[in-house]
């Protein structure tokens, strides 16, 4: 029988401590990620999202993180476990939700879905429902970097899963071949829908697999927003500097299913509660924060309150929010 | 106020579940996203979460309890402060489903029957003023000078591809390219159809304007859900915000003699999907002017260049700026008897049968449809109704082919104008042979468009 990965351990590398305003702000976004997802699940189980739901509970540190290395200018793409990432742009969570019930103010007026939102204006270029097919896209978005002649960096996200689809080497080889600024940022949650990484990948440490294209690799504990972040900048100067690509192996988990219709079948609740117990991103930056006295219990127990807030406000939006106009099914073909 | 947990549906379809198991007992702590208890249906199990943090107040529905319809409330959560008294008699609350906030289904249906989807628009040729000198080229010089034109028109508009640069394009459409732009502009690409149709359609994303060519489209089948996928859907599904200004080009359809592999017409793929435009023509004018149209183009197109008709010579207007409206069919031998519908290398059977026809007394009506979609049923069914009598012409397989569609839009449009059923000449429905007799017999030919123009004559 296969054996999942070890649990990463927080301990790989020194990281660097946040400032205050950081941890708080790391806290407040993880914290909005995490009860938009709970909200979400909790919407799905009454019907009022449909199709698939991928919700991405656990791996709020990677996208946090990683947001927070990021300019103006900077672009971020990733597959179909996206909720997370349009909110640490900064998309509004009630825009996002109401995509999510396919309503007429959702992102995408309701056309695209759980999977397919977009945001111009924030620099997110979607949303992507193919495994994989985000990885040449977001190389070719460095590749407008490139060719305008500017400092961005592309930040393309794809999964354990994606890491074995062939469009992601093809998409390696051009990026070093033509010194193209993407950060591929590998989220490893360990598991392809329900097939475990052991299971699936000759090697295993994802990190590794641009070394045959001479491109950079770090493994980087995926639960700690500091590592993240810390490991993001060293990517991003790399990156911005004209050095070509590099890769982040984020070590991360998720808590719930692949989608909402997982059985839950191929990992043990205490393998899973192992992660949420002693790993939880959210906790342990709750954790610093009261040691450092950086807030008190109350303080934290008031973003709470505001975070809670601003989720419901969405969802209650996202609920009453008309469904798109019957005109709507022509438009936005073409143009 | 306390907080009702309702039954979660797994799935859109699920009405009713098993409540497997309580993991919190009444008075517990509970805080958001707590798992609280376990359902499962007979193909999946799932966990309940606490929706607010507080106190599990009340169990509603026991362990064990089989068949709880979805919504059902089956536990409380109080709130700091609140007590059991403040639990409601447990009716079920009736939430709010997304299908009921909508119009009733009644209304919608009869709103969507008008609803019926924009027809194109689409502006004619442009007059080519009296006294333009045609210069005689070949589609090869044609298509060249098209992209040679939008390059130095706009420099966010560049050409990649496979040997497209140095070897000077492996059909030499791109050739001197790379000597006039340099090598930003003009690049060569590993063999690797599936990443740099990806990567182009991603620096389309971003608002440059690639014109990506595959060296042949049989090729382009590894890259073909990036075209469909990501370069067709995007606009649609970012509600507009997002497109894709992007040509995809190069041969399509039989060369000579290179078997089935590398002998296939994708022009009834492309045209099947939504997002895209897909173009073939068949003179060196309509590739120049259509190639520059395309690449200006904000949506994705599909380019259907020929490999044979690209050493064809045509006379090109010399024009500063010679453009061609997409989406517009050309009359090129108007005729009365018979109409007959090809475009790209079908053209030059569908002529030289104009041409016998004529010696037979027949006389065809022949229409470039030059684009295939959007398509210009128009054209088409003005002339079925002067000449009551339709054959199409494709080097593609029959079924579910351009001709198909030609031949169903006619029956709907101009049914009651015909004299003969629709004829189709296409490609036969095998792979390509390599023999040499086999590949003729495979391939339409003049004596096909011949036959079946006189069939539907019945002569």
């Amino acid at each position: 029988m296969a054996v999942a990965q070890k649990t990463p351990s927080a301990d790989t590398k020194p990281v660097a401590d946040f400032s205050k305003e950081q941890e708080l702000t790391a806290y407040r976004t993880m914290l909005t990620i995490r009860r938009f997802e709970e909200k979400a699940g909790q919407m799905y189980g009454m019907g009022l999202i449909g199709g698939f739901c991928h919700l991405y509970i656990g791996q709020e540190a990677v996208v946090v993180g990683m947001q927070m290395v990021l300019k103006d200018g900077d672009q971020i793409i990733t597959g179909y476990r996206d909720h997370g990432h349009m909110l640490a742009t900064g998309m509004e969570a009630k825009g996002v939700m109401a995509e999510l019930t396919g309503r007429a103010h959702g992102y995408s007026k309701g056309k695209g879905g759980s999977m397919h939102m977009f945001s111009v204006e924030k620099g997110f270029y979607g949303g992507h429902g193919i495994v994989g097919a985000q990885v040449p896209l977001g190389t070719g978005l460095a590749f407008a970097n490139r060719y305008r002649g500017n400092d961005n960096v592309s930040v393309t996200y794809f999964g354990d899963g994606a890491a074995n689809q062939g469009q992601v080497y093809e998409s390696f080889n051009m990026s070093e071949l033509w010194k193209l600024p993407v950060i591929y940022v590998i989220e490893n949650n360990r598991y392809a829908m329900g097939t475990s990484i052991t299971r699936s990948s000759a090697e295993v440490n994802l990190s590794r697999r641009g070394l045959s294209f001479n491109i950079p690799g770090d493994q980087v504990d995926g639960m700690d927003v500091r590592a993240v972040k810390a490991a993001g900048e060293k990517a991003a100067q790399w990156c911005r500097s004209g050095k070509g690509p590099y890769i982040l192996e984020m070590l991360t988990y998720r808590y719930r299913g692949h989608s909402m219709s997982d059985p839950a079948k191929y990992r043990t609740r205490e393998e899973v509660d192992e992660v949420r117990t002693h790993h939880d991103p959210i906790d342990m930056a709750r954790q610093r924060i009261l040691e450092k006295k950086f807030a008190s219990e109350d303080a934290l127990k008031k973003i709470d309150g505001e975070v809670r807030d601003v989720i419901n406000e969405a969802a209650e939006f996202a609920t009453h929010d008309p469904e798109p106009e019957v005109s709507e099914l022509y438009t936005d073909v073409y143009r | 106020m306390p907080t009702e947990v309702l039954m979660p549906a797994l799935s859109p379809t699920m009405e009713k579940g098993n409540l497997a198991k309580w993991l919190k007992k009444e008075g517990d702590k509970v805080k958001s996203g707590d798992v609280i208890a376990e359902i499962e249906t007979d193909k999946a199990t799932m966990e309940v979460e606490a929706v607010d943090e507080g106190t599990l107040g009340k169990i509603l529905v026991p362990e064990g309890t089989a068949d709880v319809a979805v919504n059902t409330p089956i536990a409380v959560i109080l709130g700091e402060g609140e007590d059991k008294g403040a639990i409601r008699a447990t009716k079920p609350v009736q939430q709010q489903k997304a299908a009921e906030s909508a119009p009733p289904a009644k209304a919608e249906k009869s709103q969507a029957k008008v609803q019926e989807a924009p027809a194109p628009q689409t502006a004619s040729d442009p007059d080519i003023p009296e006294g333009t000198e045609m210069v005689t080229m070949t589609m090869r010089e044609a298509l060249r000078d098209a992209m040679a034109e939008e390059m130095r028109r706009d420099k966010d508009v560049f050409v990649m591809g496979e040997e497209v640069a140095e070897y000077q394009g492996a059909y030499k459409v791109t050739q001197s390219l790379l000597q006039e732009f340099g090598a930003k502009r003009v690049i060569d690409t590993p063999i690797t159809e599936h990443g740099f149709a990806g990567l182009g359609i991603g620096a389309a994303l971003a608002g440059l304007k690639p014109v990506v060519e595959f060296m042949t489209f049989n090729f382009a089948m590894q890259a073909i859900d990036q075209v469909i996928n990501s370069a067709a859907k995007t606009l649609y599904m970012s509600g507009g915000q997002m497109g894709c200004q992007i040509v995809f080009r190069g041969p399509n359809g039989a060369a000579a003699r290179v078997a089935a592999q590398h002998s296939q017409d994708y022009s009834a793929w492309y045209s099947h999907v939504p997002g895209l435009k897909v173009i073939a023509p068949s003179t060196a004018a309509d590739a120049k002017g259509l190639l520059k149209a395309a690449i200006r183009d904000l949506n994705p197109v599909i380019f259907l260049e020929n490999e044979i008709l690209y050493g064809h010579s045509s006379p090109v207007p010399k024009l500063d700026d010679f453009v061609l409206p997409i989406g517009k069919a050309k009359i090129v031998r108007p005729g009365n008897d018979v109409t007959i519908v090809s475009w790209s290398m079908g053209m030059t059977y569908a002529l030289k049968a104009a041409d016998e026809l004529a010696g037979e007394g027949i006389d065809a009506e022949v229409i470039d449809l030059r684009t295939i979609k959007p398509m210009d049923t128009e054209t088409i069914v003005t002339s079925v109704q002067k000449t009551a009598r339709l054959v199409t012409v494709e080097e593609g397989w029959q079924q579910s082919g351009v001709g198909a569609e030609i031949a169903a839009r006619v029956m709907e449009k101009a049914f009651d104008y015909l004299d003969a059923p629709v004829a189709r000449v296409s490609g036969k429905d095998v792979p390509m042979p390599y023999a040499a007799n086999l590949e003729k017999l495979a391939l339409p030919s003049v004596a096909d468009v011949v036959e079946a123009a006189k069939a539907v004559c019945y002569r």
